[in-house]
């Protein structure tokens, strides 16, 4: 059983605040979901998490099993179980998704082991299918020329192969049309379990009802202002954001409790 | 080689006594001719001046880096015992194709080993002999086109070097008509150290004919401290007839050692309908000069012309190259690509000619640069010169530094810095190496590639 504790962080972008004060614990097997109105700094909790250099955390810490990760550079916190699912995953061109992943698994083995090239194929195209992902994309360059669909199927691809204790996956269901959303959604379905925590983050509350979390939180100006159970996702898309700033408006709330 | 006090720095330790010593060690039944030419060429190399500071064909070259003192031309005490040893390992660990259909292997300009053509190709007329045996069995074709073509691009000194001390290398002749599809490799290996080299590789298709021909170049990288004689010095000719409608891919892999001084002069002769894909590959040395012309001689010629380079370290490479189009209808694409990391430089003058007669040309250059260090220095100098007005000629040089958000993406997946870099460079060259068809001379070349990261 691991954790991942966000313990009252604060996060900065060209020295402006955006993620004021956010607590929030995940363990392992469960699914968070973080809903909010654009610009109130979801994407950059995820982002910070991983260790975009762009990000600076001025207050707080972020443990994973206990030990602080902030020190760590981002492929150390990868490497240490953390996964971000890309909002816009980056086309590198000229290089093959099986090279990409192949060096992403040999970077977690120990220096002059190496990886079983037979092993590996097998179990990428087992994923592959599971995910429904043509067996030629292995040679196609990493999301190079990708539809928005193709590109969220190889983040989920590359979170099936790499076997993460922690997922964040920012905005996963932006650019997809039904289709590809039922099928990323089902591909997070099937990589569910005991061994992995989800923290997601999302606009809309559509892709809830495809991934059902088993906690959602209310994030407004920089920090979860409401938590609750998938219910308040279903409340949320009933009376929209307004009814959570109108909420928050006479006075400034008390930072959120969750979930012990 | 001479004692310090008699040699001046425009020979080196290239003196008359070394020449002489050179010409004592020829095998004695080589043609007169063949001497003759050596001893022309040893006198316009003394007569020739070491490039100066008002060459244009050595603007931002390190001239002063030039050296011809050092070395000694292994011809006349061949290289043995332990470095001939290293030198023989160095082949198979650094540059191996799978599937190839003859080859040579020379060590220090001797031939050390050699695959010997299918019995086949062998009885439809393919050659695939020394520059030695060819002295005999082809004579005439070897005087015809032996280093014939005119040296444009600011090395005549050192290609005059090259012939005067070459002692073997490698004669490929596919006759009309033949097709031979699995590579034919050469490989140039050098002991390195203090050692002299002058490879050579000539290659005729005749019409129609199909071949793929890769030359290898590689010496072991010093392991000792450096000591006074520890560099290398390599001085190389490639040259390539492509007859009417024939189709060749040319491949150059040059691994020389990190201490070696490096020529490579290649010249390319495009006739009717044909098609040439040669493809350089840059690693070693310590400086290296790459001079390629192609001459695009009658309608429908088509020179493609690319390059790779990884220049690390305090590495200088210097890249010239000439697309001379001398007939209507005509094609040359060139892509040079090169990583830059460290304290490292590169330098790429590229020019393209288009005659008054040769309408319709069409030609593209282009130089790109990854620069994957501050300290690293591209310079860039593309060029055009048209004399037609029916034409099209494109022509850029673009450096670039890494995409922080795709370094990013890499580490997040759990990718060392380090190996990120490297897969963006293999993703950077991969536009290039694409464009070789075969497939197991592309895997060979990335395994060469990846040495220079490990």
């Amino acid at each position: 059983m691991s954790s991942l504790e966000i313990r009252d962080l604060h996060v900065a972008i060209h020295d402006k605040e955006i993620v004021k004060g956010l607590s929030l614990t995940i363990r392992s097997g469960e699914v968070h979901a973080i809903m909010g109105p654009n610009g109130t700094g979801k994407s950059t909790l995820s982002k910070a998490i991983a260790g975009h250099p762009d990000y600076t955390i001025t207050q707080g810490d972020v443990l994973l099993d206990g030990k602080s990760i902030l020190e760590q550079e981002p492929d150390e916190r990868a490497r240490a179980g953390i996964f971000l699912a890309f909002q816009y995953p980056s086309e590198i061109p000229g290089v093959s998704i099986a090279n990409f992943l192949r060096a992403a698994l040999q970077a977690r083995l120990a220096e002059g082991e190496e990886l079983d090239a037979t092993t590996y194929y097998k179990r990428l195209y087992q994923k592959m299918d599971m995910l429904k992902i043509d067996r030629k994309f292995t040679s196609r360059s990493v999301n190079d020329g990708f539809s928005g669909g193709e590109k969220k199927r190889c983040e989920i691809l590359q979170m099936a192969m790499l076997e993460p204790k922690f997922a964040l996956m920012d905005e996963t269901d932006s650019g997809l049309d039904i289709d590809a959303l039922r099928i990323v959604s089902e591909g997070v379905n099937a990589l569910r379990g005991p061994g992995l925590g989800v923290l997601m983050i999302t606009h809309y509350q559509r892709l809830l009802n495809y991934i059902v979390p088993d906690y959602v939180h209310v994030m407004y100006d920089g920090r979860i202002v409401k938590s609750g159970d998938k219910t308040l996702a279903l409340e949320l898309e009933r009376r929209g954001y307004d009814w959570v700033k109108q909420e928050l408006a006479p006075a400034a709330p008390a930072p959120a409790t969750v979930h012990a | 080689m001479s004692s310090p006090s008699l040699s001046s720095p425009a020979v080196g330790d290239f003196s008359p006594e070394a020449f002489a010593a050179h010409l004592a060690a020829l095998p004695a039944d080589v043609p007169v001719w063949w001497i003759e030419r050596k001893r022309a060429a040893y006198a316009r190399f003394t007569d020739l001046p070491m490039p100066g500071p008002t060459d244009e064909a050595w603007r931002f070259s390190s001239r002063e880096t030039l050296t011809l003192a050092g070395f000694a031309p292994v011809t006349a005490t061949p290289v043995a015992g332990a470095a001939a040893a290293a030198r023989d390992a160095a082949v198979p660990a650094l540059f191996s194709v799978a599937d190839a259909t003859a080859s040579l292997t020379f060590g220090d300009d001797r031939l050390v080993a050699r695959q010997a053509l299918p019995a086949d190709l062998a009885s439809r007329g393919v050659v695939v002999a020394t520059l030695q045996e060819a002295l005999r069995s082809h004579p005439d074709v070897l005087r015809e086109h032996f280093l014939s073509q005119p040296q444009k691009l600011g090395s005549e000194k050192f290609s005059s070097l090259h012939a005067a001390f070459v002692q073997d290398g490698a004669f490929i002749l596919v006759p009309k008509g033949v097709e031979v599809t699995a590579p034919i490799v050469v490989t140039h290996a050098s002991a390195g150290a203090g050692t002299a080299v002058f490879p050579h590789t000539l290659v005729i298709l005749g019409e129609q004919a199909r071949a793929t021909v890769v030359d290898a170049f590689v010496s072991p990288d010093a392991t000792a401290p450096a000591g006074p004689r520890a560099g290398a010095f390599a001085c190389g000719a490639n040259d390539l007839y492509v007859s009417h409608g024939a189709q060749l891919t040319y491949v150059a892999a040059q691994r020389w050692s990190l201490d070696t001084l490096s020529f490579q002069l290649n010249s390319t002769i495009v006739r009717r309908d044909a098609r040439v894909q040669s493809l350089n590959l840059h690693l070693g040395g310590r400086q290296a000069r790459h001079e390629s012309l192609s001459q695009l001689q009658a309608p429908g010629a088509f020179s493609e012309m690319l390059a790779v380079t990884v220049a690390a370290d305090a590495q200088d490479f210097d890249q010239r190259t000439l697309q001379i189009h001398q007939a209507p209808h005509t094609k040359s694409d060139l892509l040079y690509k090169n990583a830059l990391l460290d304290r490292a430089r590169t330098t790429f003058s590229g020019l393209i000619v288009v005659d008054p007669d040769a309408q319709k040309t069409d030609a593209y250059q282009s130089n790109r640069n990854l620069m994957l260090s501050d300290d690293a220095e591209a310079n860039s100098l593309p060029g055009l010169e048209i004399q037609a007005n029916d034409v099209r000629c494109t022509h850029g040089a673009t450096s670039s530094r890494i995409d922080p958000q795709q370094m990013f993406y890499l580490e997040a997946r759990g990718v060392t810095p380090a190996k990120a870099r490297e897969l963006l460079v293999f993703g950077f060259f991969e536009e290039v190496l694409n464009r070789l068809e075969h497939e197991g001379l592309h895997e060979s070349l990335r395994q060469l590639i990846a040495t220079r990261f490990h």
